[in-house]
């Protein structure tokens, strides 16, 4: 392959075409391969399933069907950070909905919504494990704890 | 040959332990040895590396710092009071006699980042970067403690300088969280200075499979993941299964809302998870494992993934262990966001890279689980609780608990308790106990309505019902279950048809859809409390919620679905008063439901200020510095800002 090329292959293709041979005939590869090419393209395009169905030797129904099974995978393209916003009890009885609330407003999304500049993908989700410091969020893997909708802006400034 | 740096380093070049060439002593011998020569320079090095991974009080040896970088501590500032120590140890020229020891989750995360002085045992709580410099200097250089750092009790306001006189600690029995916070759980060797992997020493030298089993199930362990199944029994199905490829699974899937003990053991202490499994399998003759966690812990993932290897590189994970002939391989598979995963027949589908969709038993995974190979599949709390019952014998450990559920237990207490965090106890402890006593009672001086028990499978038990001893069949023949441990505390302020409603959107939402009981009844059902909530109940409708709970019990075919109506059927039996409240009187008792409030202002009261016009979003409050504000009730859409806003008290919501 000349320079100019070189150059021209997108890194991660590359990437990917090395996850995939690094798991060719490892039994239950699936979603450990979805979960690692996600992390590599933000979020898994159709055509990132039809190559893993292929690279796997899984039918791309199956593929999909799993891709779209699990919360975690997105068809579609994620903002630059992932905030989830807890839910679960503890967060309910301390007042999580109103923290939502506030999120909501500032950023313009519900649940699953992408800021339109691309800066945030807002879920919700049923606990992120630091209860105790109910209600939180998790920004990135990042956890923030005793919100109140007034703390809010400032976290949000600080990711871009 | 180099001198020893940590306690897995050879002593000498007469040790010949490594993975290739393992020594059966090897556990033992990094404690009490050297074993196989006799040489008092390396006896010195292990004691002399043993006394600063154990202090003890009144030594010089062994300062340490201990600081808890768990989850809810690293959001709380953790990493910074770090640096700030390393920092200000250097700075007073500390820096070689103490050592910064990041450990895991002591549970006390609400009052974090938390800091512990060794051997001295003095705590600080909610500690700031300015607090640091103090604290090293009053600590190291003038051994005295920094008293107005130290945690005040919210109620008595009386300060507490070690954890034995901190109330949330002090009625605890900590075995399984006894290593938490108190060990980096990055190092294999501080778990091995604390007696890790004796358990699993014992088995291999001493024990047959058969004589594992039999102890296990004469500790009376029951398993920690929701249904209390006895776990030597669950072992030894395995065990009789034929076949000779055989898996265990540790299931970290931990998805109840409001539970996170399994985070807190993961994070605080991997390596007595590991030594569980290490002991199963070698009980069940599986020689290939998984830990099933959920994404959502990515410091638990971690953690554990440092700890694999280390125990690999140690020769505790691989082949022939301990020169044992026994071989265990293990993995960690990170979940991909499906509450019904924590199934376990969902599970392995989910290992197996499919659609995490329960399957109907039998077979149970004892004979046909993962791959269809005969399969056991423990909780990350029932895992941890074998070392303990193995190293120091099932009469020990049966010791604590009542007559049929045997140990200690991890709750996970919040809500509107003063002391949030994981609290462990024996069974057979009473709910008062621990909401009261540990707990401290109802925030704010609020009174306490209920505790929410299991998750959204278990149910919400009043006052009344909380001098029940907490064990698995007490509190399922009260409506509730022990469940994961999940204990939510709720307050006057809190609805209970709201909290119905609220686990059946979470089950609803997570049914995996296979069958229509669980996938259409929860909606319907949902649809019923949203209705009440809405004001628009009709009085058939509490009926119809029973009929459809029983159906959906009776009919689903995993756990999910059939434990899904519990939260609706035990708060009918034990708050049925405010269900009824708003169906005939569209009344919300706890001023929760949005829909049945009314906001007013106290003419009385109103201060003319203006404020909460200002405020209103829906722009349906006016008056003027000369007349009290009034609210147009009709534009109102019930936000409560008003209520926040005004200073004077003068909004009343009813
Ligand atoms: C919907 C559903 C979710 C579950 N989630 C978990 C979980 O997160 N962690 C867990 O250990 N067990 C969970 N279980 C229970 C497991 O199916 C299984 O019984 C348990 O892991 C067995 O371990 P044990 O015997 O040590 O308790 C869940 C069960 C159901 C029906
Ligand atoms: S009961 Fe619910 S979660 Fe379980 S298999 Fe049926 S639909 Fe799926
Ligand atoms: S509750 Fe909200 S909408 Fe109603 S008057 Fe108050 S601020 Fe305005
Ligand atoms: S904020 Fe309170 S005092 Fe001020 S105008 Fe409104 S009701 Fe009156
Ligand atoms: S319920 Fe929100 S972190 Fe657990
Ligand atoms: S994370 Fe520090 S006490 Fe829980």
């Amino acid at each position: 392959m000349c320079d100019v090329c070189q150059d021209l292959v997108d890194p991660k293709e590359t990437k990917l075409a090395e996850l995939l041979a690094g798991y060719a005939g490892q039994k239950g590869a699936l979603i450990p391969v979805l979960q690692k090419a996600q992390e590599i393209y933000g979020y898994l395009p159709a055509d990132v399933l039809r190559r893993v169905g292929r690279g796997l030797k899984i039918p791309v129904a199956r593929v999909y069907g799993v891709a779209t099974f699990y919360a975690q995978f997105r068809l579609t393209p994620m903002g630059r950070n992932v905030l989830r916003v807890c839910l679960g009890t503890a967060c309910h009885v301390r007042g999580g909905a109103k923290v939502l609330e506030t999120i909501e407003q500032e950023l313009g999304v519900k649940d699953g919504g992408t800021t339109e500049d691309q800066r945030f993908t807002l879920e919700i989700v049923a606990c992120i494990g630091a209860c105790g410091l109910a209600p939180t969020m998790m920004i990135n893997d990042q956890v923030h704890g005793r919100l109140t909708p007034d703390k809010v802006g400032g976290i949000l400034a600080q990711y871009e | 040959m180099e001198t020893m740096k940590t306690l897995l380093d050879p002593c000498c070049e007469r040790c010949t332990h490594t993975p290739e060439t393992p020594c059966r002593d090897y556990i033992r011998c990094l404690t009490a040895g050297p074993l196989c020569h006799d040489d008092p320079g390396c006896r010195a090095k292990r004691s002399g590396l043993l006394a600063e991974l154990r202090p003890t009080q009144g030594s010089e040896e062994g300062q340490q710092i201990l600081v808890c970088a768990g989850t809810g501590c690293a959001s709380s500032g953790a990493h910074k009071v770090v640096s700030a120590l390393e920092g200000e140890l250097q700075r007073q020229g500390l820096d070689s006699e103490v050592k910064v020891v990041a450990t895991g989750c002591h549970g006390f995360c609400e009052q974090g980042p938390t800091l512990i002085i060794e051997p001295a045992h003095t705590v600080y709580t909610l500690v700031k970067q300015g607090d640091v410099a103090e604290i090293v200097q009053k600590e190291f250089k003038e051994k005295q403690r920094v008293e107005n750092l130290l945690y005040q009790d919210p109620l008595t306001g009386q300060s507490a300088a070690t954890f034995a006189n901190i109330r949330f600690f002090a009625q605890q029995t900590r075995v399984v969280l006894g290593n938490c916070g108190f060990i980096n759980p990055e190092r294999i060797e501080e778990y091995i200075a604390h007696d890790g992997y004796q358990g699993i020493a014992k088995a291999l030298q001493e024990m047959s499979s058969d004589q594992v089993i039999e102890e296990v199930k004469a500790s009376g362990l029951r398993g920690r993941g929701g249904a209390g199944f006895p776990t030597g029994l669950k072992w030894s199905f395995c065990r009789q299964s034929a076949g000779e490829k055989k898996y265990i699974i540790c299931n970290a899937d931990e998805g109840d809302p409001g539970a996170f003990m399994d985070r807190g053991v993961l994070e605080g202490d991997p390596h007595a998870v590991i030594e569980g499994m290490l002991i199963g399998a070698y009980a069940i003759g599986a020689d290939e494992g998984y830990v099933y966690c959920r994404a959502e812990y990515p410091l638990a993932i971690k953690h554990m993934e440092i700890a694999i290897r280390q125990a690999e590189a140690a020769g505790l994970l691989g082949n022939n262990i301990l020169d044992s002939g026994f071989n265990f391989h293990l993995s960690i598979r990170a979940g991909a966001g499906a509450f019904v995963c924590g199934e376990e027949t969902a599970l392995m589908a989910s290992i197996e890279g499919k659609r995490g969709m329960p399957k109907v038993r039998p077979p149970f995974p004892a004979q046909s689980g993962l791959w269809g190979k005969p399969t056991n599949i423990n909780n990350v709390e029932t895992w941890a609780n074998v070392p303990h019952i193995l190293r120091r014998g099932a009469a020990w450990y049966a010791q604590y608990g009542t007559e049929k559920s045997k140990g200690t237990k991890i709750f996970a207490l919040t809500g509107k308790v003063n002391n949030t965090g994981l609290v462990e106890v024996p069974m057979g402890m009473s709910l008062r106990k621990i909401i009261f006593d540990i707990g401290g009672g109802i925030q704010n001086g609020k009174k306490f309505k209920a505790v929410q028990i299991g998750g959204p499978s278990g149910g919400c038990l009043p006052d009344e019902m909380l001098d029940l001893p907490v064990d698995y069949d007490t509190l399922t023949r009260a409506g509730a279950m022990v469940g994961s441990g999940g204990l939510v505390v709720m307050d006057e302020t809190t609805c209970m048809v709201d909290i119905a409603r609220f686990f059946l959107n979470f089950s609803q939402s997570e049914s995996c859809g296979k069958c229509t009981p669980c996938r259409e009844g929860t909606k319907r059902m949902w649809e019923i409390l949203d209705r009440i909530t809405k004001g628009e109940g009709k009085e058939e409708d509490l009926d119809t919620l029973e009929h459809l709970a029983h159906v959906v019990k009776e009919t689903s075919l995993c756990g999910l679905g059939q434990n899904a109506p519990n939260p609706v059927l035990s708060t009918l039996k034990y708050f049925r008063d405010e269900f009824e409240a708003h169906i005939r009187d569209k009344t919300c008792p706890a001023h929760v439901c949005a829909a049945l409030l009314t906001y007013t202002i106290d003419a009385e009261k109103c201060k003319k200020c203006g404020l909460c016009a200002r405020a209103c979003p829906a722009a349906c409050i006016s008056g003027d510095k000369k007349t009290p504000y009034v609210i147009d009730t009709e534009k109102c859409i019930k936000c409560g800002t008003c209520l926040d806003t005004c200073k004077f008290g003068a909004v009343v919501r009813a």
